[in-house]
């Protein structure tokens, strides 16, 4: 990795860190509604898998899909922050107009398909953006992020058991935090490391450390190169940690202060800044520049655009509900074609 | 008389038949170690151990149907679902299977179950987690549907539910959780069958059940102000309806509506008017009113979901409609 490489994705994690807390100011301000799940803690996965994949390849974007905790999976895939934070407003410039909030990002434009709130949906919906992908030909492939809780769920066997039979390029991201809500992942889960239930369905798959994003970048590049040489899926599982509760009406209480401190030290943006500076590519005012300089363009730019953005229009509640237009092959009322009775 | 919040009423009622009934068991995610969501088994793992306190992982469908197996062999399980929506995951295990088990056996299989799980719109949950879905439950044969609106209810049906023999959907609210209310410190039992006149009038009938009664006890205030007496009648079962109940007050009162959050289209509404056009037509003055949820996924943005759910007021001005006063 070149050293301008590294200097900016150790940027762009200070970003997603300062833009999740942002967001936990403004919840707390009542600017934000509904549920909120943070990423801090885990900016290495999504930033260095999807660094990974959406390396210029002349063809554009993948398709990228997640659960509800997907901010930062959206920003990264290319989606506007600006956007993404008017979002979490509700405001009619956000990514869905004000209509999907925190959980239900989009941005089809750069191929975001999506955050979900229901625990395991995206499992199938990935296997079938791959699906298209495959038959388009055109060299696309998927990438799923899901929490390690989701791989309990139905969809989590029957897709992986139709996405390997069909040899369908589609990366499952694993993020295994060690918990579901309040659920230790050995509470809820007989086998711990997450990639060995994949020998069940014949989808190679390994365990790597989450907190380094050079770890993950690596493990990341041969699981991408296995995907898109059209061997099927692959299913990445990345441990990690997040540093809040699991959304903002969970204080975390079942995790020990020890727990978290351990993790604390093993700080996504700190092991990378340590290292650069250790290599003596970054100075310690660099990164402070450069945390103030993360700092002022979210507070300055994006929380502003979000603020300064109009609400939705009310005349407009039903807007999207189904397409505007109706489908040109489809040519209008009985009547107008001399159909019906009478 | 004790005030208790609609969830610690739930957590009594829990704990009562927990007590009371070796086979009677809990499961769902979170409710264990971390008490569950809304608090309804805080502190019961303690009290009766991961043997009857059973924290799942997130796999509805099979827990559910997990649930429903040991019910056909004497365990009488309590399922917590974190939200209606998640529900959906564990539709086929309830209609395909609980709801029909003991009619395919002739009468020789039950599955005593009871399903319980918040059903409405909280505050900008956005789509996927604001669904109510009681109209889902109220098509389906087989299933008992009730929608406790109070405390004393949510206790007393609870306990009831456990004891029946047939699958019991309880639908609660995120809304009504910390909603206080009167429960009897002696042991008490309510009726999962049967719907209550819970404010007598005589101008008109306001219809609610679950949330919605609570709507129409503060719309029926308002028109008091006004002179206007409104009876309310909360319906506490949706599967069965109690037809009885509101033919009587229709005839009382000559003027209904009825007030629900699930979307209009084959909701809730729609099944009670037309009872109230085969039951009582001719008692009729006035074209009846249905107040409802628009007919669009729930929206997150604060004004979209006020506009897109029904509250009081809609409730208040549906009335004026029905009255003819505007
Ligand atoms: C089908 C479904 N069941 C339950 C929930 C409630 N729920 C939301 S997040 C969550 C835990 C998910 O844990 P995991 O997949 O490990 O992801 P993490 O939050 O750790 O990123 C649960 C149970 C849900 N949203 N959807």
């Amino acid at each position: 990795m070149s050293k301008i490489d590294r200097k900016r994705l150790l940027r762009e994690m200070i970003f997603f860190r300062r833009f999740e807390d942002r967001t936990f100011e403004a919840y707390m301000e009542r600017k934000i509604g509904g549920f909120l799940h943070l990423y801090s803690g885990q900016e290495a996965v999504a930033t260095g898998v999807l660094e990974v994949i959406q390396a210029d390849r002349g063809i554009g974007f993948d398709y990228v899909i997640t659960g509800y905790r997907d901010h930062i999976h959206a920003i990264k895939t290319g989606a506007p922050a600006r956007e993404v934070m008017a979002e979490l407003y509700g405001k009619e410039t956000g990514s869905s107009k004000g209509r999907g909030g925190s959980m239900h990002i989009f941005d089809p434009s750069v191929r975001f398909m999506g955050g979900y709130a229901l625990v395991g949906q995206p499992f199938p919906l990935a296997a079938g953006l791959a699906l298209a992908c495959k038959y388009q030909k055109e060299g696309r492939i998927a990438v799923c992020f899901l929490g390690d809780g989701a791989n309990n769920q139905g969809t989590f066997h029957e897709t992986m058991n139709m996405a390997s039979l069909w040899k369908l390029p589609v990366l499952f991201v694993c993020e295994n935090n060690l918990y579901a809500i309040g659920t230790a992942i050995q509470r809820s889960t007989p086998m711990v490391d997450q990639y060995k239930r994949l020998a069940a369905y014949s989808i190679p798959a390994s365990q790597h450390y989450g907190q380094d994003i050079e770890v993950v970048m690596e493990a990341a590049q041969s699981a991408v190169d296995h995907v898109r040489s059209g061997a099927g899926p692959y299913f990445l599982e990345l441990l990690t940690y997040r540093y809040r509760g699991h959304s903002m009406s969970d204080a975390g209480a079942y995790r020990s202060k020890e727990e978290v401190a351990k993790w604390v030290q093993q700080d996504p943006i700190q092991i990378l800044a340590k290292r650069l500076i250790e290599a003596g590519e970054l100075t310690e005012e660099e990164f402070k520049a450069m945390e103030q300089a993360v700092q002022d363009e979210i507070d300055n730019d994006i929380v502003r655009f979000a603020e300064e953005s109009p609400e939705p229009k009310v005349e407009e509640l039903t807007k999207y509900v189904l397409e505007d237009k109706p489908n040109p092959r489809w040519i209008g009322p009985l009547e107008a074609q001399g159909g019906g009775h009478g | 008389m004790a005030e208790l919040a609609y969830w610690e009423a739930l957590r009594r009622a829990h704990d009562e038949e927990l007590a009371n009934d070796p086979m009677v068991i809990a499961m769902g995610e979170d409710i264990g170690v971390a008490g569950g969501t809304y608090k309804v088994t805080l502190g019961l793992y303690d009290k009766y151990g991961e043997e009857r306190i059973v924290d799942t992982p997130i796999s509805e469908n099979s827990y559910t149907g997990i649930g429903i197996g040991a019910s056909m062999a004497g365990m009488r399980p309590i399922i917590e679902i974190m939200s209606i929506n998640f529900a959906l995951l564990a539709l086929d295990t309830l209609i395909n299977a609980a709801a029909k088990i003991r009619y395919m056996s002739g009468g020789r299989a039950q599955c005593p179950i009871v399903m319980r799980t918040p059903g409405g719109t909280a505050h900008q949950l956005a789509a996927q987690h604001s669904a109510r879905l009681a109209r889902l439950f109220m098509g389906t044969p087989g299933l008992r549907v009730v929608t406790p609106s109070t405390p004393l209810d949510a206790y007393g049906m609870l306990k009831s539910a456990v004891r029946c023999n047939d699958p019991v959907i309880f639908i609660e609210h995120e809304s009504m959780y910390n909603l206080k209310g009167e429960v009897p410190d002696e042991e008490a039992f309510r009726p999962l069958e049967g719907a209550e006149v819970i404010r007598e009038g005589t101008d008109i009938t306001l219809i609610g059940y679950n949330y919605s009664v609570h709507w129409c006890l503060s719309a029926a205030d308002k028109l008091a102000q006004e002179g206007i007496h409104a009876e309310v009648i909360d319906l506490r079962s949706l599967k069965p309806i109690d037809r009885e109940t509101i033919r009587r007050s229709i005839e009382k009162t000559h003027r209904v509506l009825v007030a629900e959050e699930d979307e209009a289209p084959v909701g809730v509404g729609s099944e009670i008017i037309t009872g109230i056009i085969e039951d009582c037509f001719f008692a009729l003055d006035a074209q009846p009113v249905r107040v409802h949820a628009a007919d669009v996924p729930v929206p997150y943005n604060y004004h979209l979901e006020k506009l897109a759910i029904p509250d009081a007021k809609d409730v208040y001005q549906g009335a004026l409609k029905v009255l003819g006063k505007v």
